[in-house]
């Protein structure tokens, strides 16, 4: 009998070892004359026990976590034989705490099969949505994602149903549906992930997206740091072709509608919707001013609804399973799930899809462990590089929109980064500003001169702390870059700078403030 | 204008709404670099002045208009892999190889900073070719180096 295992072949996996794995085990059989068949599944987002081996045992799906190469000397016996006496066993997948206790909505089916492959994607629940979204009129459609709540999932929050709905109303001759995959945010991997280990929902939602707007194309603007992603997206885009799911009549429907993956040039710049459209054009990435909306004139001037990864994947999930049972997920505005990332110093870092309204030190402590290099937690730098580091007084706010943006702070797509006591956070204050100087567009002055001069300020400021006049003039910097900038690049960059000098000013050689 | 796979490349985008970097990319995928030379070129065939296809191609930060050195590794050093020591493992990088990270002309290995390969909850993160490490401290970042050299 065939011997069925199941080790993830994303990005962080292989990045941990999980090819030499594969390789280890295939000698194995090959030695040992037992026909394996290997299943490279996405990974579930517990980056922390990857490389991690699956297989099905005694009607259990089990797992072997932390398996090393270098460690596998006899594993294929142990396996064959009894893989619950393998040191780093771990029962049944399902019943670990770390995932028992979350909610997977638009992460259900990751790590469960093959990525790329339709018969498992229909058999896990797949095309459900486009299906029922085929036997709706447009209008239906675009009437459930807005009663849904859903939001964008970028970091805006914007909510999905009214961008659909001007898309919808618009006339024109051509319709667009982008997905934006410039997942840029350090600490921010759900994207990938996505795209990884169940990128079939994504094509689903863009084609729910496509038929709810009347679109007939769309493009997924990958970044170019993501290999693996493209990869697995083209594959999953032939096969949707080859089925019928994508092209001229989609799942035998009158509709038509296509995707096309194309790649950034690293720019993180792009990441903004405006920016992404003029690289899709094959222009500079350059901000444009709004209005007009993209919604009204975006691709090539047209109609076009341009929504994140996770956003047009929870779109599948609406449709399938109706507007009201995706709303009865989360709290206040905050509707469906949300998908945090661990990253940064933490014990046990990944990916967790839990309802809105957890505490970061709930997620921070009980799911992430606190930090791998084992020393206290200092600051929390939640929604990326644009996001504030939250010393310890406010970890217990609530994982909500509305609480973080009260406090000054933003969820955005979701990504926290742990820092332990050995940061130095006037240097992070001053990164903030470099990568601005990077990143930015050019197009606007407050971001473009304003970061350049952000740094020289802090280095003036760290290098003389006693001169105040170098920290009022930080202070009135970040007023000019916050309100001035055309876009979230430079009007937010001022939130992790001022955030370092409020809750740390020692680092900048400074005494605390009353306040 | 000497190569042929430049004028490939150009051909099979150039009536691609948008596919100017589409075709900026598989030029470089064919040749390592957007050599000068390609950007009248392009600038004819997709009716865009010289001046705005040199605008894109130094926008951008993944197209160069140098030729490579023979092997490229990046370095992530944004903040999810600064919190676990990217900035030692640039250090450490840059005075085992002997260059800087960010200023490579052509040589045998060059030092790119990369902002994020998703790879935040097992940083710090290094790239060669379309291959990501994990966790990199200074000795397995000997042991890749060793490695990358002996499969040229």
């Amino acid at each position: 009998m065939t011997l069925s295992l199941y080790i993830s072949g994303d990005t962080t996996a292989r990045a941990l070892g999980a090819d030499a794995l594969v390789a280890v085990l295939e000698v194995q059989a090959a030695a040992a004359d037992v026909p394996l068949n290997i299943i490279r599944s996405g990974s579930r987002g517990a980056f922390w026990l990857e490389p991690m081996l699956e297989m099905d045992w005694q009607g259990k799906r089990i797992g072997i976590g932390e398996l090393m190469a270098s460690d596998a000397e006899g594993l294929l016996a142990t396996l064959l034989d009894n893989p619950e006496s393998h040191p780093n066993y771990l029962g049944e997948v399902a019943e670990l705490p770390w995932f028992a206790n979350q909610h997977r909505l638009t992460f259900a089916r990751a790590g469960e099969g093959d990525p790329i492959d339709l018969n498992t994607y229909r058999a896990l629940g797949g095309l459900q949505g486009l299906e029922r979204a085929l036997s709706l009129t447009p209008d239906a459609v675009v009437e459930e994602i807005t009663d849904s709540g859903l939001r964008g999932r970028g970091g805006a929050a914007f909510p999905a149903g009214i961008k659909w709905r001007t898309v919808l109303g618009a006339e024109a001759d051509q319709k667009y549906i982008v997905c934006n995959a410039d997942e840029g945010d350090s600490g921010t991997f759900a994207d990938r992930l996505l795209m990884e280990s169940d990128p079939f929902q994504l094509l689903e939602g863009m084609a729910i997206a496509g038929i709810a707007v009347g679109a007939t194309q769309g493009y997924i603007y990958l970044r170019s740091e993501y290999p693996r992603a493209q990869l697995m997206l083209n594959e999953a885009i032939d096969a949707a072709r080859l089925a019928g799911v994508l092209g001229e009549r989609v799942l035998g429907s009158d509709k038509s509608f296509d995707i096309e993956v194309r790649l950034g040039a690293g720019a993180y710049i792009c990441g903004e919707e405006t920016a992404l459209l003029d690289s899709l054009e094959g222009k500079r990435g350059m901000v444009r001013a709004k209005p007009p909306l993209p919604a009204l004139e975006g691709l090539f001037g047209k109609p076009t609804v341009v929504n994140n990864v996770l956003t047009l994947a929870a779109a599948s999930t609406v449709l399938a399973e109706g507007a009201a049972a995706y709303q009865a997920h989360g709290t206040g505005r905050s509707r469906g799930t949300l998908t945090v990332q661990l990253a940064g110093n933490i014990a046990r870092g990944g990916l967790i899809e839990v309802p809105y309204g957890i505490s970061l030190r709930e997620i921070v402590f009980d799911w992430g462990g606190g930090t791998r290099s084992g020393r206290p937690v200092r600051a929390i730098q939640v929604g990326g590089p644009l996001g504030a580091y939250l010393p310890e007084a406010q970890w217990d706010l609530p994982l909500d929109y509305e609480a973080f943006a009260q406090a000054g702070a933003m969820l955005g797509h979701g990504g926290v980064v742990v820092f332990d006591d050995t940061i130095d956070m006037a240097a992070q204050a001053r990164f903030a500003m470099a990568f601005c100087v990077a990143e930015s567009c050019g197009k606007c002055t407050p971001c473009r001169m304003g970061s350049i001069r952000g740094v020289e300020v802090i280095d003036k400021l760290v290098a003389n702390p006693a001169d105040t006049a170098q920290k009022i003039l930080l202070e009135d910097l970040c007023d000019t870059m916050e309100h001035g900038s055309l876009c979230a690049m430079g009007g937010l960059t001022p939130s992790p700078v001022r955030s370092a000098l409020r809750y740390f000013p020692e680092d900048f050689g400074l005494a605390a403030e009353a306040s | 204008m000497n190569d042929i796979r430049i004028e490939e490349c150009i051909s099979r985008y150039r009536d691609v709404p948008g596919g100017l970097l589409p075709m900026l990319h598989s030029i470089q995928h064919a040749l390592g670099y957007v050599p000068a030379d390609a950007v009248p070129a392009i600038a004819t065939a997709i009716n865009r002045s010289r001046a705005e296809v040199h605008g894109v191609l130094s926008f951008y930060h993944d197209f160069r208009e140098t030729p490579p050195a023979r092997h490229t590794v990046q370095i992530c050093v944004s903040e999810a892999c600064q919190a676990n020591g990217a900035d030692a493992l640039k250090a450490h990088a840059e005075a085992s190889l002997g260059v800087a990270v960010g200023h490579s002309s052509g040589g045998d290995v060059a030092l790119e900073p990369v902002y994020c390969l998703g790879n935040c909850a097992c940083g710090p993160s290094v790239r060669i070719g379309d291959a990501v490490h994990a966790r990199v401290d200074a000795d397995q970042f000997d042991a890749l180096m060793a490695a990358m050299r002996q499969e040229a």
